[in-house]
Formats: C-alpha cells, sequence, structure tokens
C-alpha cells in the first residue's frame, strides 16, 4: 500500500497544513461587531449600553464562527465558537462584580475619610453630618475574632478526626451534621444562640437578667462558620498525599505528631483560605447580629456585656435610617467592611505563605 | 548492630483477601537481600509487613511471626514506632517533605522524635547526607526546598532521611524505578556501601540490579491473580541466577515467564 492511498484513506489531504485566519481576526470582528451593535442600538434610539453590549456579543460570535467556517474548517469553526464562549462566560461572570466593586468605591469613597474612621454614632442627631463607623469596626473585629478563635481549634480538630481518625458510622454521622449545619439560614443561627445562650445562660452572670452581647454574636457566627471550616480543612487535609504520612510513619514518627508536623504544614495554605472564607462570610451576616447584639450607636469595647454594633448592622441600620446624611455613611461602611476583608484575606495569605520555603 | 530477620509463617491480608501466604524465611545481619518475583506477587505487602507498615491501610492485618533478633514485632506489647525507627523504609517514588528543607527533611525523623539539640542534628544531617552520597552536591543549600532537588537526589535524600534515625535494617521497594541509570548506579554503590552496617532488603524488577547488589535473592510468585503470593525459592544469588533448583524460578529469570 502506497503512502498516498493511506493519505487519501485518513482525510484526503497529504499536508498537514491548513488556511488559517490571520492571527488579528477575532479582535477585528469585535471592533465591527460593536460598531454594527452601536449603530444598530443608538440609531433607531432602540435601547442603551446594556443591549449594546449584548448585540456586540451576539454579533461577534455569529460572525467569526461564520467566518471561520467559511475561510477555515468546520473544525476550526467549532474551537473559535467554544473559545468565544468561554470568553464571553468569564465576562459575564466578572460583569456584576466588577459593577460591585465601582459602585462601591465611587459611593463608598464621598463619606470615606479618617474622621469616619475614629468616631461612633453616638449623640449624633438625624440632622447631623457627623459620625462614623468607628464602633461598628470594633464590633466587627471582636465578633469575628471571637468566633475564629472559637471555630478554628473546633473545625479544624473535627476535620482531622473525620479524616485521619474516623472510621465507620461515627464519622459518617459527622460528616452529614456538618452537611446539615451548611444549609442552616443564618437568621436561624441566630434565634438558637438567642434562646439558648441570650435568654437562659446568660441571666446567670447578669443578675438574672438577659444579656445582649457582641460575644452572643460572636457564638452564632461560630455556628455558621464551623462547616464551612471543617469541609474546607477536610478536602485539603485529604489532598494530602498517603506517601507523605508513611514516608512520616516509616521513621518512626507517631501518628499525632505526623498529622501536627506533615500534614497540617502541608494542608495549611488551602486551610487558611477556607478559614478566610467562612471569617468573609461571618463578616458580612447581620441578621444573627441583630437578634443576639442588639446594636450600639456608641462604643462598646467590652464583647461580654451590652450591645455592640457590627459594620453590616450599621450598613443596615443607615441604609434604612430617616436623615439625608444616612445612605453616605452605609456606603462608606459598606466599603470598609469589604477593604477590612481584603485586608484579613491577604494578610492571612502572606502568614500562610511565610512558613513555606521560597522556591 | 544490624539485626537478623526470622519470617515465621506470614501472610497478609487486604480485608479478606490474602496477599501472601506462609512466608518463611531468614535473612542474615548486613547482608543485601533481593525480593524478585511478577507484579502482584506480593513483593511490597511482604517487605512492609516487616516494619508493621503494613497494618497502616485500613483493614490490613499480619498473621504469623515476624522474628527481629528473635523477638517478635507482633507481640501485643511491642511499639510500633520503636520498630519502624529501628527498620526504615525507602519507598519507590520519592517522597520528601514538601513543607521542609533539605536539612529539616535529612533530621525529620530525629526531631520529631524529641531530639532538639541544635549540635547533634547538624552532626546527624551531614553523616546521613555523606552517607547518602549527596553531601556534596547539597552542602551549599541545605536551607532550599527538599521537593526542588533532582528525582535521584530525591530518593537519595529519602535514603538519607532514612538513615538518618540510625536504624538497623533498612527495606527498599523498587528504590531506583523511577531514576535513570547514573542515579540507579550511584544508589547501588550506596547499598553496597550501607552493607557494611545495615541489614538491607531490596525489592526489584531488575534482576541485574539484584544480581549486581544482593548476597541472597528469593523469588516470589503466584499461581494466578487472586491466588496469595507465594515464596518459591530463595537463595544464594549467585545461585539463583545461575543454577536455580526450582524451574519457575529458571523460567521466570530466563524470560519464559508463565
Ligand atoms: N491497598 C491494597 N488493597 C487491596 N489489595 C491490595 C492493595 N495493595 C496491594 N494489593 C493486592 O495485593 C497483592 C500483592 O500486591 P503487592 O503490591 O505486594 O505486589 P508486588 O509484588 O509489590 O507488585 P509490583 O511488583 O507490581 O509492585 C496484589 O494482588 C494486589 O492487587
Ligand atoms: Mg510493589
Amino acid at each position: 500500500m502506497s503512502a498516498e492511498v493511506v493519505s487519501h484513506a485518513v482525510g484526503a489531504r497529504s499536508s498537514l497544513k491548513t488556511r488559517r485566519l490571520p492571527k488579528w481576526t477575532p479582535a477585528g470582528v469585535a471592533g465591527a461587531a460593536v460598531v454594527i451593535a452601536l449603530l444598530a442600538v443608538y440609531l433607531p434610539g432602540a435601547g442603551g449600553p446594556v443591549l449594546t453590549g449584548i448585540a456586540a456579543a451576539l454579533i461577534f460570535l455569529i460572525g467569526l464562527t461564520v467566518l471561520s467556517a467559511a475561510v477555515e474548517n468546520g473544525r476550526a469553526a467549532r474551537n473559535r465558537l467554544a473559545t468565544s464562549l468561554v470568553y464571553a462566560a468569564f465576562v459575564l461572570a466578572l460583569a456584576p462584580l466588577l459593577s460591585v466593586a465601582y459602585t462601591l468605591l465611587v459611593k463608598g469613597s464621598d463619606r470615606m475619610s479618617l474622621y469616619f474612621l475614629q468616631v461612633s454614632m453616638n449623640n449624633v442627631s438625624a440632622f447631623d453630618n457627623e459620625g462614623g463607623a468607628y464602633h461598628a469596626i470594633i464590633g466587627t473585629l471582636e465578633q469575628a475574632g471571637i468566633a475564629t478563635l472559637i471555630t478554628v481549634p473546633l473545625g479544624v480538630l473535627g476535620a482531622i478526626y473525620i479524616v485521619e481518625y474516623g472510621r465507620g458510622r461515627l464519622s459518617m454521622l459527622i460528616r452529614f451534621f456538618v452537611d446539615v449545619m451548611t444549609g442552616i439560614p443564618s437568621i436561624v443561627a441566630g434565634l438558637f444562640i438567642l434562646a439558648f445562650w441570650v435568654l437562659i445562660v446568660s441571666p446567670y452572670f447578669n443578675n438574672g437578667r438577659p444579656q445582649y452581647s457582641g460575644f452572643a454574636a460572636a457564638l452564632a457566627l461560630s455556628v455558621l462558620m464551623l462547616p464551612t471550616v471543617v469541609r474546607s480543612t477536610e478536602e485539603m487535609l485529604r489532598l494530602v498525599p498517603g506517601a507523605l504520612r508513611e514516608g512520616a510513619y516509616a521513621l518512626g514518627i507517631p501518628k499525632w505528631r505526623t498529622i501536627l508536623r506533615i500534614v497540617l504544614p502541608t494542608a495549611a495554605p488551602g486551610i487558611v483560605t477556607g478559614v478566610m472564607l467562612a471569617v468573609a462570610r461571618a463578616c458580612g451576616e447581620t441578621a444573627p447580629v441583630i437578634l443576639v447584639a442588639f446594636g450600639n450607636p456608641a462604643i462598646n469595647f467590652n464583647p461580654f456585656s451590652g450591645g455592640q454594633e457590627s459594620l453590616s448592622l450599621f450598613v443596615y441600620d443607615q441604609a434604612g435610617a430617616a436623615s439625608k446624611y444616612a445612605p453616605g455613611r452605609a456606603w462608606a461602611a459598606a466599603l470598609t467592611l469589604v477593604v477590612l476583608v481584603l485586608a484579613l484575606t491577604v494578610a492571612a495569605k502572606l502568614l500562610a505563605r511565610r512558613n513555606k520555603l521560597g522556591r | 548492630m544490624a539485626k537478623r530477620i526470622e519470617a515465621v509463617n506470614v501472610s497478609a491480608y487486604y480485608g479478606s483477601f490474602r496477599a501472601i501466604d506462609n512466608i518463611t524465611m531468614a535473612i542474615e545481619p548486613k547482608s543485601v537481600t533481593a525480593l524478585i518475583g511478577p507484579s502482584g506477587c506480593g513483593k511490597s505487602t511482604f517487605l512492609r509487613s516487616i516494619n508493621r507498615m503494613h497494618e497502616v491501610l485500613p483493614g490490613a492485618k499480619v498473621g504469623g511471626q515476624l522474628l527481629i533478633d528473635g523477638q517478635n514485632i507482633y507481640d501485643r506489647d511491642i511499639d510500633v514506632t520503636a520498630v519502624r525507627r529501628m527498620i526504615g523504609m525507602v519507598f519507590q517514588r520519592p517522597n520528601p517533605f514538601p513543607t521542609m528543607s533539605i536539612y529539616e527533611n535529612v533530621v525529620a525523623g530525629l526531631r520529631l522524635n524529641g531530639v532538639r539539640k541544635k549540635s547533634l542534628l547538624d552532626a546527624a544531617c551531614e553523616k546521613a547526607l555523606r552517607g547518602a552520597n549527596l553531601w556534596n552536591e547539597v552542602k551549599d543549600r541545605l536551607n532550599r526546598p527538599g521537593a526542588g532537588l533532582s528525582g535521584g537526589q530525591q530518593q537519595r535524600l529519602c535514603i538519607a532521611r532514612t538513615i538518618a534515625v540510625e536504624p538497623q535494617v533498612v527495606l527498599m521497594d523498587e528504590p531506583c524505578s523511577a531514576l535513570d541509570p547514573i542515579s540507579t548506579l550511584a544508589i547501588e554503590d550506596l547499598i553496597a556501601e550501607l552493607k557494611n552496617e545495615y541489614t538491607i532488603v531490596i525489592v526489584t524488577h531488575n534482576m541485574q540490579q539484584a544480581a549486581r547488589v544482593s548476597d541472597r535473592t528469593g523469588f516470589f510468585s503466584i499461581d494466578k491473580t487472586g491466588e496469595p503470593g507465594r515464596l518459591i525459592e530463595y537463595d544464594d544469588t549467585a545461585k539463583i541466577f545461575t543454577n536455580p533448583s526450582v524451574k519457575r524460578t529458571e523460567d521466570y529469570i530466563t524470560g519464559r515467564f508463565g
């Protein structure tokens, strides 16, 4: 059988070369699509930028695919279509995020100032443009901090039990309940702490009267954070190769030390990411804080006694307050919250990276 | 220092599956013993039951007796971690600890068993790295990550890590199967040196390697899949490779396997 016969049987082309569109084609088609969409939307006055964007995207998809099918071949056209769809999905997913960040920056920066970060809302009336979020920042830091102190040891130890020790029924049961806990609405967690801690336990420490407190909020946030921490730690521990554990056992290192010194450090960056996800979620929770910390316009450093504000609660208060100055404060507080969570996340990642060896 | 190993009717199970059946063999101190045989015949399983690594897997059990200088390591009152410190193991794939530097990898066994003194650790590190023929290559970068070495260097690092705790027996499960010929040669030279101090058991698929490095060779085989592996013949390496007394050994060694 000659080579010619084989190549005919395979695909009729003996050459590996194929016609390709020039490199700038996608960019060119995109430009053309935008122009056409602008003309088609704005000339008849049919709509605004959103419609233009959608039209341009559709024209781009169809145009590039058709062009590619005509010049190149069917497989290349399908490839270009799929690639474009992936990029489109990426842009679509990113758009709301960017929009939120942009709005937050623009509206939040109006009222944002060092002053805003340094004063509370104590004695600020509806007619004053004073006041700030200091008391709320304190509250968020203390509540989220205490919740993290409670959750991280519990969650990491729980995950270690499930992955390294748990065999059979009990660990299955724990995993099941962790899954169930993941689905608990935050208001339910708040009600649970209200009924259990604020109304039943806290009177013992307060001459028989129920006590709202930042600590109660921290407890409610812990209930919400725990499943996230357990599940993410569990996944990270499972990713640590068994060969590392065996290598350590083969050196005569006891199991608990292997877990503490080999397995946990290897999984640490992932665990930190999981914990920070949980912290971010906790910082944004409002409902349980309203229920059990009640809120407080003044500075309260003591998380164990008396009402306490938090940033998300402050945003909620100000967004609904009957004062023309309140919305500005709400935006500024929202911006503060996002920046705070971002800063915490970056700090945690740097800390986790510092332990790892530089490469 | 080196210890004599005696397996008496050792069987090992994965759940209800019996992977090896009634292995009885004696391994002399300060010798190199090679275990050869077709894939799946239970060489790794047997090796792992010598330092109680087999039972790490869920559902895995060992039956019979394994005597180290006359002491059965499967007795109830035996401290497993002490057994593993005495009987080190090198695995098929190099597995340095990824969060640790070269130095920390080598002294991990000492440090995590409670040795704190810096001077002791430093000395042990250098001795082990020299023993593993790696010192000259890494002495200037002991603080670099262990996972940043080449495959052959990583394997020698794992050997250094193993001999740093001064075991009396070193078990090696296909230590060269992921290495190039030059690294392989380095490790074979190393085995020849280690023999002066340690009892060595090595699993290998490479007949030439078994013939080169070992004093005695054990041939394992299975009748068919699902059956447990058995020790078919165990004798001096020279005898096994020139004049085996069992037909199956000869078939396997000469490549007429079946
Ligand atoms: N983790 C495990 N669970 C269940 N069965 C296993 C496990 N590991 C090995 N086995 C079985 O035990 C038998 C012996 O396996 P072993 O790994 O000891 O073979 P081997 O001789 O080392 O083979 P190879 O030369 O391929 O490494 C095989 O039938 C294998 O399928
Ligand atoms: Mg094996």
